[in-house]
């Protein structure tokens, strides 16, 4: 069985976003950009079905700007075994939203035809959680999403999902869209020589074009804002300030 | 304008308090009829058609709809859209699993985890773990939509709504619910609660959780944790608040041993007031916080939870 993992380059998870004051977006120039934390996971959990024979092959797949090359070598460097980029943006801060991307993805699985398809629950740029569910429905195939534990049974995988009331599991049919949680696993650090090796691994560019695919926005950005923010509060003494001031504050 | 509005259904029973909230956001758009689907859901039906500005309530029970399978959910919602210029659902995990597939059969766009409601085609969203917020103008002819619970008030009881029963879609069969692991809890439930305790990586194990749920007790307020409290097993994956957990707004939320990372501040920072317990003065914690106490809470939690 081949799994096909789409990654997203974000900016990193440690970075503090700052809101451009015209309005316009968030300042991604000279930013840490960083794997999307959710797709380390699934490429991890793509090497981890192949470490077991379970998968026989890992393609990782990126769509946006040429820079996703590097996320897609860090996913080699991981264990993936090829990957695919599809340029779509010049411009760093172009976000393509899922319902383009669950498109493209669509026609690369008609072309590579996985057996699964291992994305992450939520980019944390956009923090949609949206595309796999997505490429799911354009595929007609099953979903498993906010998976905690993945098994491959046969021509079915059991999911085990985080959900708000706790865990569900399920059983879905292959070919199966599944996306992952934080708790599948703790994936893997790149090893040097296996940096240096994933130098020399594949990796395919395409155009979002060349797959017929528009991905102009639904979405139209009118702003984009700083949150309110918070006034500044006070350190108390003890215990028992803090429960006088609680008293005062009318909150206990 | 027509909204469809996915009820939220647990067991058969509704979520009343988050699908009123949804149905403040959904009335600023139009006219809310509520789809009560599950495998017995007409007594959730009955009870969405007492919320105020519910208009109308489908009622659509079919074994392939319990446990909210996403691909039977969609099916059948997609079945209905031909009435409606607005899908939406409050934000919870069974309608991000459902509301994407939905958007993607009509092919358009989601807006999901909405915080507000600026006219019928524009909406505020949080980005970035909410900090930023975006305002967007969808250009699709229908608006499927997941709305952030925590930021609209419930709408009231008093309503009499008709309520219709309907036929489930077709079940394309893909997939099979297995089990569910579901903790019963006498408290509040996390969402919905006016009070919250949260414990964090510096609780420091399963056993000593004990103290957060004390006080939570001695507050009746529900218990909610840190990814690193959850990852460590010192609590289940449900009490995670935060940007990929659940997003919480109570009248009082009290942060134990937790650092404050931007991914936990971005499921409490809209609380309305924040007491932060930390040994370190310098946690980012303190930053929200109206009222800090720099501790070691191994002595201020109880002295805390006796004091109260
Ligand atoms: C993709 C992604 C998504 C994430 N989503 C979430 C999310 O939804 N929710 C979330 O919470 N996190 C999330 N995180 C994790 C987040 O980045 C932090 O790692 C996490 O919130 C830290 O948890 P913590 O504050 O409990 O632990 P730490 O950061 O380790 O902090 C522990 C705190 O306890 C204090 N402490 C220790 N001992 C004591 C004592 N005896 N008395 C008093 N104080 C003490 C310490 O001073 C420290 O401040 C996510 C991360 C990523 C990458
Ligand atoms: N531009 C992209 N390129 C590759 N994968 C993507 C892209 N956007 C989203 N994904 C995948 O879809 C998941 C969910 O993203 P989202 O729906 O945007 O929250 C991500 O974790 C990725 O696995």
């Amino acid at each position: 069985m081949k799994v096909l993992v789409p990654v997203k380059r974000v900016i990193d998870y440690n970075v503090k976003v700052r809101v451009k004051a015209d309005g316009s977006g968030v300042d991604l120039a000279n930013v840490k950009m960083s794997m999307n934390p959710f797709d380390e996971i699934a490429v991890e959990e793509a090497i981890r079905l192949k470490e077991a024979d379970k998968a026989d092959e890992v393609v990782v797949v990126s769509i946006g700007v040429k820079q996703a090359q590097e996320t897609l070598r860090t996913a080699l460097a991981m264990g993936a075994d090829r990957a695919i980029l599809v340029v779509a943006a010049n411009d760093v801060h172009q976000d393509i939203e899922p319902l383009a991307v669950a498109k493209i993805l669509k026609a690369i699985v008609d072309e590579e035809q996985p057996g699964l398809v291992l994305a992450g629950k939520q980019a944390i740029d956009n923090d949609m959680n949206a595309t796999g569910q997505m490429l799911s429905a354009l595929l007609g195939w099953s979903q498993g999403t906010f998976a905690s534990e993945l098994d491959i049974d046969g021509d079915k995988a059991v999911v085990t999902r985080e959900v708000d009331g706790g865990l569900q599991t399920i059983k879905v049919n292959l070919p199966a869209v599944v996306t992952v949680d934080l708790r599948l696993n703790e994936p893997r650090y790149a090893s040097l020589p296996n940096i240096m090796k994933a130098k020399k691994k594949p990796l395919d560019e395409k155009t979002a074009a060349g797959y017929g695919v528009d991905s102009s926005p639904r979405l139209e950005v009118v702003k984009t804002t700083e949150p309110a923010t918070r006034a500044a509060g006070i350190i108390v003494g003890s215990v028992d300030e803090l429960v006088s001031k609680l008293k005062e504050a009318g909150a206990v | 304008m027509a909204v469809l509005l996915l009820a939220e259904i647990n067991n058969g029973e509704l979520a009343l308090d988050a699908t009123a909230k949804a149905v403040t956001a959904a009335r600023a758009l139009g006219d809310v009829t509520v789809l009560a689907a599950g495998a017995s859901a007409a007594a959730a039906g009955e009870a969405a058609a007492k919320i105020d500005g519910v208009a109308k309530v489908l009622v659509a029970e079919d074994a392939s709809l319990g446990h909210r399978m996403a691909e039977p959910t969609a099916a059948l919602i997609v079945s209905l859209v031909g009435d409606y210029s607005h899908i939406v659902a409050p934000a919870t995990t069974d309608a991000k699993n459902v509301m994407p597939r939905v958007a993607a059969l009509l092919d358009v766009m989601v807006i999901s985890d909405a915080s507000g409601v600026v006219d019928a085609d524009t909406f505020e969203r949080p980005i970035y773990a909410g900090n930023a917020v975006q305002t967007v103008k969808s250009l699709d002819a229908t608006k499927v939509i997941t709305f952030r619970t925590s930021t609209f008030d419930a709408a009231g009881e008093g309503g009499s709504a008709a309520v219709e029963t309907i036929g489930a879609a077709d079940n394309p069969g893909l997939s099979e619910w297995v089990e569910d692991k579901v903790a019963a809890s006498d408290r509040p439930e996390l969402t919905s609660a006016g009070v919250v305790v949260s414990g964090g990586r510096g609780v420091g194990s399963e056993e000593d959780f004990a103290l957060i749920e004390k006080l939570a007790d001695k507050l009746g307020a529900a218990v909610g944790a840190s990814r690193a409290a959850v990852d460590s097993g010192y609590a289940p994956n449900d009490w995670q608040v935060g940007q990929t957990g659940k997003v919480v707004a109570p009248e009082l939320y009290v942060a134990v041993g937790i650092s404050g990372a931007i991914q936990h501040l971005a499921g409490m920072k809209d609380s309305k007031i924040i007491v932060a317990i930390n040994k370190d003065e310098e946690a980012p914690i303190f930053q929200v916080a109206d009222f800090g106490l720099v501790a070691d809470l191994f002595e201020a939690v109880p002295a805390l939870t006796d004091a109260l």
